[in-house]
C-alpha cells in the first residue's frame, strides 16, 4: 500500500508539471485551485472512481462533476494522464478549436459530465442524476461533486444541499476544496463560511474532513463516504492554494492567473525536484 | 366567411379553459406513455397543473420547493441520466429568475430539459406586476438550442406537451392562467416548428402568438366588418420561426401587426420585425407591453388597459393601413 500510495504521489506531482506548463502555455486561466486538487484527482481517478479512459461513456462508471469549473486545468490533466488523450493535447488548453475549453464544455470533450463555469450547480445536477439512478435502480455508482469553497457563497448550493438531504441521496460524494481563497481574497474577509462544517451537518449531510493534499487521508476518506448509503456526505478537503509551488501557495493572487515562463521555469524545477528532495535532472 | 378550417367558429358561445390546463392533461399522457417521462415543481404544483401527473406517477414527480435555480439545474441532471424531465413554475420565477443555469446547465450542455413557465403575460390580473411575466419570450429565445412554443389554448398546450415530450432539444413552454376561449378542434394540426393561417386575407397580416390570437381573430371579424380583410397566423413557435409561413403571408399582404402578452421588445414582435427587415422590409405595428411593466387589475380590464383586446387590435390595424 504505502508503495502505492508513492505512485499516486508522483502521478499527482506530475499532473501538476503539467498544469504549470499548459497555464504556461496558454497564457491566462486559474492556477491556485487546480494545483492544490492534484492529490483529490490523482486519488479519484486512479484508485477510487470505477470509470473506463476507453469507453467514457461506458453505463456502470461513476460520475464526477467538476462544479468549479475554472479549475478544469486539473481534470484535463488527470485525464490525459489517466489515458482518455495524449498528453501533447493539453498544450492546446484555451486556443481556438480546441476541446480543452477555458471552462469545461461537455459535448466538446468525452469524458466531461458536465458543462460548467458559473458557480454553484454542480451539486443540484448530482440530485438530478440520483433522482434518476434511484428510479431506474441502479445501484453501485456513485456521483463525485468536486466544488470550491468561495462556490459555496452561491445560494444554488444550499437549494441543492436542501434537496440532497430530503430525499437522502446517499450515493452523493461531494468535495469541498477548502484552500480558503478566492478571486477578492480570503474567503473569511469575501464572505465568512465558517463554521463550515456545521452548515452541512445542519443542512443534513453526513460531514467528513481530509487533508486534501495528503493522498492517503483523501482515499481514506472517500473509501468511508461510500459505506454512508443514508445521507449525502460532504468532504471537507483542506487543501493549500497553489500547492507544490512555494511562491503560490496560499496567495490569493494566485487562484486566477497563470505562471509567465521564468515563474513557470521556477515552479517546474520545484516540482522534478519535489521541493528539493532530490536532484533535478534537468539541473 | 374567411376562417380557414384549421379551427373553430369564433363566437360567443365558444368553451373557455386556461391554457395550462391543456399542459396538465398533456404531462399526464406524455407520462402514461414514456416511462422516462418525469416531472418537478418549485412549490406550485396545482396552479402550474402538474398535479394530475404528481397523483398518477407521484415516484415520478419531485417536489423541489421555492428554489427555481435548483429546479432547473436538477432537471438537467435528471436529463443526463436518460429522464425527459418537464419542470414547472410561474414564468416570472422559471425562466424569470434561473437564467444563467438554464443557459449553461441546459442549453450549452445541450439537456433536454422542458421549461415550462406558467402564469405568464398581464393575464396573471390582480396579483400585479412582479407576478406578469413579459420577458421571458425574449429571454428564451436568444438561446442557443432552445425551443419556444406558445400554445394559444388549451387543446393546442396538450399536443404541443406530447410534441415536445418527444422532442430531444430543450424546450420552453409558454402558459397562461386565465380561461381563454377554445378555439382549435381535435383535428387542428400542431407541430414544433409551424406557424398556421388560421385565417386568410389580403389586406393586413397579424401575427399573433398564446391568448392573443384568440384577440386577434376577433380584430379580424371587426375588420371585416368594416370592409378589410386580415390575415390572421398563430406563430405557436416563436423558436425555431416558420420563416417560409411567415414571408409568405407578409408578401401577399405587405402589411404586418404583431400581437402577444409581452414585452414588444425581443418577443414575437421583435422575431418578425428581424426576419421582415432582412428578407422582405414591410410596415410593422408590435402590439404588446410598450416598454413598461403591468399592475394589478382583473385579466380581462388589463387587456383593454393594455390595448391587447380584439378592440384594440382593430383600431390598432385600422391605424396602421391608414397611415
Amino acid at each position: 500500500m504505502s508503495l502505492y500510495i508513492e505512485d499516486l504521489k508522483l502521478k499527482a506531482n506530475a499532473i501538476r508539471e503539467d498544469i504549470i506548463r499548459m497555464l504556461e502555455h496558454a497564457g491566462s486561466g486559474h492556477s491556485a485551485g487546480p494545483l492544490d486538487l492534484a492529490d483529490i484527482f490523482t486519488a479519484l481517478y486512479f484508485n477510487i472512481m470505477k470509470h473506463d479512459p476507453k469507453n467514457p461513456e461506458w453505463e456502470e462508471r461513476d460520475i464526477l462533476l467538476l462544479s468549479n469549473g475554472h479549475c478544469v486545468p486539473v481534470r484535463y490533466a488527470t485525464m490525459a494522464h489517466a489515458g482518455y488523450f495524449d498528453i501533447k493535447e493539453l498544450m492546446t488548453l484555451r486556443k481556438l478549436g480546441t476541446r480543452l475549453q477555458g471552462h469545461p464544455e461537455r459535448l466538446r470533450l468525452p469524458g466531461l459530465e458536465n458543462t460548467s463555469g458559473p458557480l454553484g450547480c454542480g451539486l443540484s445536477q448530482a440530485c438530478g442524476m440520483a433522482l434518476a439512478m434511484r428510479l431506474d435502480k441502479i445501484k453501485n455508482r456513485y456521483i463525485y461533486v468536486v466544488m470550491g469553497d468561495g462556490e459555496t457563497d452561491e445560494g444554488n448550493v444550499w437549494e441543492a444541499a436542501m434537496l440532497a438531504s430530503k430525499y437522502k441521496l446517499g450515493n452523493i460524494i461531494a468535495i469541498l476544496d477548502r484552500n480558503n481563497i478566492q478571486i477578492d481574497g480570503p474567503t473569511e474577509e469575501v464572505m465568512p463560511l465558517e463554521n463550515i462544517v456545521d452548515k452541512w451537518q445542519s443542512f443534513g449531510w453526513n460531514v467528513l474532513e481530509a487533508d486534501g493534499n495528503n493522498i492517503e487521508d483523501v482515499i481514506n476518506a472517500l473509501k468511508f463516504a461510500k459505506t454512508i448509503e443514508n445521507s449525502p456526505v460532504m468532504i471537507i478537503a483542506h487543501t493549500i492554494p497553489g500547492m507544490g509551488v512555494d511562491f503560490m501557495e496560499n496567495d490569493f493572487h494566485w487562484h486566477g492567473m497563470p505562471p509567465n515562463h521564468e515563474q513557470a521555469k521556477i515552479a517546474l524545477k520545484e516540482l522534478r525536484t519535489l521541493q528539493g528532495r532530490i536532484k533535478s535532472e534537468a539541473e | 366567411m374567411s376562417e380557414t378550417k384549421l379551427i373553430n367558429k369564433i363566437g360567443p358561445d365558444m368553451l373557455s379553459e386556461p391554457i395550462r390546463k391543456g399542459f396538465g392533461r398533456g404531462l399526464l399522457k406524455a407520462g402514461e406513455n414514456n416511462p422516462q417521462i418525469v416531472a418537478a415543481c418549485a412549490d406550485l404544483t396545482d396552479s402550474t397543473q402538474m398535479s394530475l401527473f404528481k397523483e398518477k406517477f407521484p415516484e415520478r414527480f419531485f417536489e423541489i420547493g421555492v428554489a427555481e435555480q435548483n429546479l432547473v439545474t436538477v432537471g438537467s441532471g435528471l436529463a443526463a441520466m436518460g429522464k425527459i424531465p418537464f419542470v414547472s413554475s410561474y414564468a416570472a420565477f422559471s425562466p424569470g429568475r434561473n437564467w444563467e443555469q438554464i443557459r449553461t446547465t441546459i442549453c450549452l450542455n445541450d439537456r433536454p430539459v422542458k421549461i415550462v413557465g406558467s402564469h405568464a403575460g398581464v393575464s396573471v390580473g390582480p396579483d400585479g406586476a412582479t407576478h406578469q411575466m413579459l420577458e421571458d419570450i425574449a429571454l428564451m429565445r436568444v438561446l442557443p438550442n432552445m425551443v419556444v412554443v406558445i400554445p394559444c389554448d388549451s387543446l393546442q398546450a396538450e399536443k404541443a406537451t406530447l410534441a415536445m415530450a418527444a422532442d430531444k432539444r430543450p424546450n420552453y413552454l409558454r402558459l397562461a392562467r386565465e380561461a381563454t376561449p377554445v378555439i382549435t378542434s381535435p383535428e387542428t394540426p400542431f407541430e414544433i416548428g409551424k406557424s398556421y393561417v388560421y385565417r386568410e386575407g389580403k389586406d393586413v397580416t397579424i401575427f399573433a402568438c398564446g391568448t392573443l390570437v384568440y384577440e386577434s381573430l376577433v380584430a379580424a371579424e371587426i375588420l371585416h366588418s368594416e370592409g378589410i380583410n386580415a390575415e390572421v397566423v398563430n406563430v405557436a413557435t416563436i423558436k425555431p420561426l416558420d420563416e417560409e409561413t411567415i414571408l409568405k403571408s407578409a408578401s401577399k399582404t405587405r402589411l404586418v401587426v404583431t400581437a402577444e402578452e409581452g414585452q414588444i421588445n425581443g418577443g414575437l414582435g421583435g422575431a418578425i420585425s428581424e426576419l421582415l427587415s432582412e428578407h422582405l422590409p414591410t410596415k410593422i405595428h408590435r402590439i404588446g407591453m410598450q416598454d413598461r411593466f403591468g399592475e394589478s387589475g382583473e385579466a380581462s380590464e388589463l387587456i383593454k388597459h393594455f390595448h391587447m383586446d380584439g378592440m384594440s387590435i382593430a383600431q390598432s390595424t385600422k391605424e396602421l393601413i391608414k397611415e
